[in-house]
């Protein structure tokens, strides 16, 4: 099963390398993996999107609690939360499919970033399912490059009554 | 004021720290630490490689309780150390490495021994660091010795620049007390837990306890030993457990796993009530997974979160320190006349033990003018020094041998590569423990093949007069791994056959220590008599033992503890 985890680390060089290191030294997989500074400039986050089972994830979190650089693990499984990804992609154009292609972004709420005489560079924030189906739908007029920045997750508020 | 440098700075930090002895070899990187030694009341031990003064530092942190440090140069020099870092993170021992590294400026572009060694050590360390700054340097040696020495023990490497440690500074400002917020060991087992574990234990009809070397580290002999004798609860160590519970306690069943006691692990597979204490299931002690203590409700008492459930699921966790949790538990046992009333209850299962314990207990026949037999030697040893004694072993045969047929009363006395299986760690194991304890005997069981791979260091007890006792159980061959051919590999002996070696007497002579042999059993005792009389410096006894002798009880890999072979 997979799972997005938060990890706060404390903001330092070669914190990535433990982590990563961790993953692949105990056999763990990563399938994506994002970082940035938090509000306090010395903790960093790490979203980690990972998979296998109840016993797997239960050691996937000790071991990284374990590391000293690590201040909280957190899963998000099985809580309301909010998935975001961004993806840049570069989509072939022809006078024909111009039109057909901005129609899918606009349907998607997506933007054109970059245009040049021959593609369109496209930019679309949304959860996996949002971005698959959206590049489902560019493939058949051809898509050059994507780019994508891995998962982003933050819990819900509680809401109020 | 006169300003001190980053050598001076550090070696001051050292000393804040209690530490007294330091284990090194100097190099380029690190001449100003060397030159500020030259005047300091440290005690360096110049070693012969820095693999030895890893296990060197290993063995002294292992018989004294103390954080062991070591000090080595950039490159070569810190990557010599590697597997002594991994030997003591896989045992969990307090260490501190102290590597330098090429100056600040430099790093990155492949300098003259250059080595990027804190990416190299980052999985076999507790934690590591590079010092960018001098003004960092005290708070990282401080956070050093309180991670190596804190929670679950280990080795931590401080990779130092050497502009860092020619740097000055005015003043050096230590901090007395340290507190990291990512990093809190938990020490306390919970309550409510430790109440589970108890209840358990109390209505178990046939209880267990298989303790590790978690109890050492804790320094929880006394305490297991207390508990076990309330509860009246047979007993069995892993390796690294050896000297937690005393190896002549009446409770005490031996060893379990691979080597174990047939009465070991014939209880561990019966009970229905497997109390761990400071062990984390080793595949070496547990066998087969699915089949290990199958009829047991499992209480697993751990520092490390990790440990637990990582290989066998447990019914009872509890968190904390060993020593901590087994005070609480015997603190909250019922009355005396209630124990009794429990005690009685176990007799059948005790019964069931002392049984086992005399129908299959540890054997070998040496016939009075056949091959020297191994197991003969050692026990000559427990009896010649009364077991007391430190004993470290090599990594094989030699190792199995010393755990079965030395027996140690005393926590710290038996000195062992458990986790990582470090072929060469004995000796200068040894070595590091003389020097923690001068007057002790302290004797290393050595196989002929692991001894040579750290045989450099004799020049190094040789230089510090240490009476270090070298046992060789020489046999000509890689025994153990010969052992598995035997059984496993249709007798194919593959690359194990080593009888070209040097002669250890004249090699003793060559380095200046003492060289004796025996190659009759009439012999081993006067030998061992002689060595055990040489005060002032290494003796080397070459024992030329039975060469087809194996290690038995044994389980073959994969199978579940109770299908031994017994031989």
């Amino acid at each position: 099963m997979r799972h997005t985890i938060s990890v706060l680390v404390t903001n330092e060089f070669g914190v990535l390398s433990r982590i990563s290191g961790l993953f692949s030294g105990r056999g763990f997989n990563i399938e994506s993996l994002s970082v940035a500074e938090t509000l306090d400039p010395h903790v960093s986050r790490m979203t980690i999107v990972t998979s296998g089972d109840d016993k797997v994830l239960e050691q996937i979190t000790k071991q990284l609690n374990k590391l000293i650089n690590v201040i909280k693990v957190y899963d998000f499984t099985g809580e309301e939360h909010i998935e975001r990804e961004l993806a840049l992609i570069k989509v072939n154009l022809t006078a024909d499919s111009r039109a057909e292609i901005l129609s899918i972004v606009d349907i998607f709420r997506a933007k054109v970033v970059d245009v040049s005489p021959r593609t369109y560079t496209i930019e679309i924030t949304g959860d996996e399912e949002k971005i698959r189906a959206i590049t489902d739908l560019f493939r058949p007029f051809g898509i050059k490059e994507i780019v994508r920045t891995g998962r982003i997750a933050m819990a819900r508020s509680p809401k109020q009554k | 004021m006169t300003k001190k440098n980053g050598a001076n700075i550090l070696l001051e930090c050292l000393i804040k720290e209690g530490v007294d002895t330091v284990f090194g070899f100097p190099g380029g990187a690190v001449l100003p630490i060397y030159d500020a030694l030259y005047d300091s009341p440290l005690k360096h031990i110049l070693v012969r490689h820095e693999q030895g003064a890893v296990h060197m530092a290993d063995g002294y942190a292992r018989a004294l309780g103390k954080p062991g440090v070591v000090i080595v140069t950039s490159g070569p020099g810190a990557t010599n150390t590697v597997t002594g870092i991994a030997t003591a993170y896989m045992d969990s021992i307090p260490m501190v490495v102290i590597t330098g590294q090429v100056p600040t400026a430099l790093i990155g572009n492949d300098a003259f021994q250059e080595a990027d060694i804190v990416g190299i050590t980052r999985p076999c360390t507790k934690h590591n660091y590079l010092v960018k700054d001098l003004k960092d340097l005290p708070r990282i040696i401080k956070e050093s010795f309180y991670i190596a020495t804190t929670g679950r023990p280990g080795p931590v490497l401080v990779d130092i620049p050497k502009d860092v440690l020619t740097g000055t500074m005015n003043e050096l400002k230590y901090p007395d007390k340290i507190t990291i917020e990512s990093y809190q060991p938990n020490y306390k087992g919970h309550p409510g837990q430790i109440k589970k574990a108890l209840d358990l234990i109390l209505s178990a009809k046939r209880p267990v306890v298989y303790a590790g070397g978690g109890v050492v580290l804790s320094n929880a002999a006394h305490e297991l030993t207390a508990f076990a004798e309330k509860l009246g609860i047979p007993t069995t160590t892993t390796l690294m457990g050896l000297g937690a519970f005393p190896g002549t306690h009446e409770l005490f069943m031996g060893m379990l796993g691979m080597h174990g006691t047939f009465c070991a692990n014939m209880a561990v597979t019966n009970t229905d009530c497997l109390i761990a204490i400071g062990a984390r299931f080793d595949d070496r002690v547990t066998g087969k997974i699915d089949e290990f203590a199958p009829y047991a409700k499992i209480i697993h008492i751990d520092i490390d979160p990790t440990s637990i459930s990582k290989n066998v699921s447990v019914d009872v966790p509890i968190v904390g320190d060993v020593k901590d949790v087994l005070k609480e538990m015997v603190k909250a046992l019922p009355q005396a006349k209630a124990l009794k009333e429990h005690k009685k209850g176990l007799s059948e299962w005790l019964g069931q033990i002392n049984e086992w314990k005399q129908t299959h207990a540890l054997s070998y026949k040496q016939e009075p003018n056949g091959k020297i037999k191994p197991q003969f030697v050692i026990e000559k040893l427990y009896e010649l020094t009364k077991g007391n004694a430190i004993i470290t072993t090599e990594v094989g045969q030699n190792q199995m041998w010393a755990a079965q047929f030395f027996k140690y009363d005393k926590p710290r006395t038996f000195l062992t590569s458990g986790g990582l299986g470090t072929m060469g760690f004995g000796f200068p194991a040894a070595i590091g423990a003389q020097i923690a304890f001068p007057d002790s005997t302290v004797a290393v069981i050595a196989g002929d093949g692991s001894l040579q791979m750290n045989i450099q260091e004799l020049a190094t007890a040789v230089q510090y007069k240490l009476p270090v006792k070298v046992v060789i159980l020489n046999n000509m061959v890689l025994g153990m791994v010969r052992q598995w051919q035997e059984l496993f590999f249709d007798k194919r002996y593959s690359h194990t056959c080593i009888s070209v070696a040097p002669d250890f007497v004249k090699l003793a002579d060559a380095y200046g220590a003492v060289g004796l042999r025996a190659k009759k059993p009439s012999e081993v005792e006067g030998v061992l008599k002689e060595g055990l009389s040489v005060k002032d410096r290494p003796v080397l006894m070459d024992f030329r033992i039975d060469q087809f002798e194996g290690v038995y009880p044994m389980v073959p890999a994969g199978q579940p503890l109770n299908k031994m072979l017994l031989v």
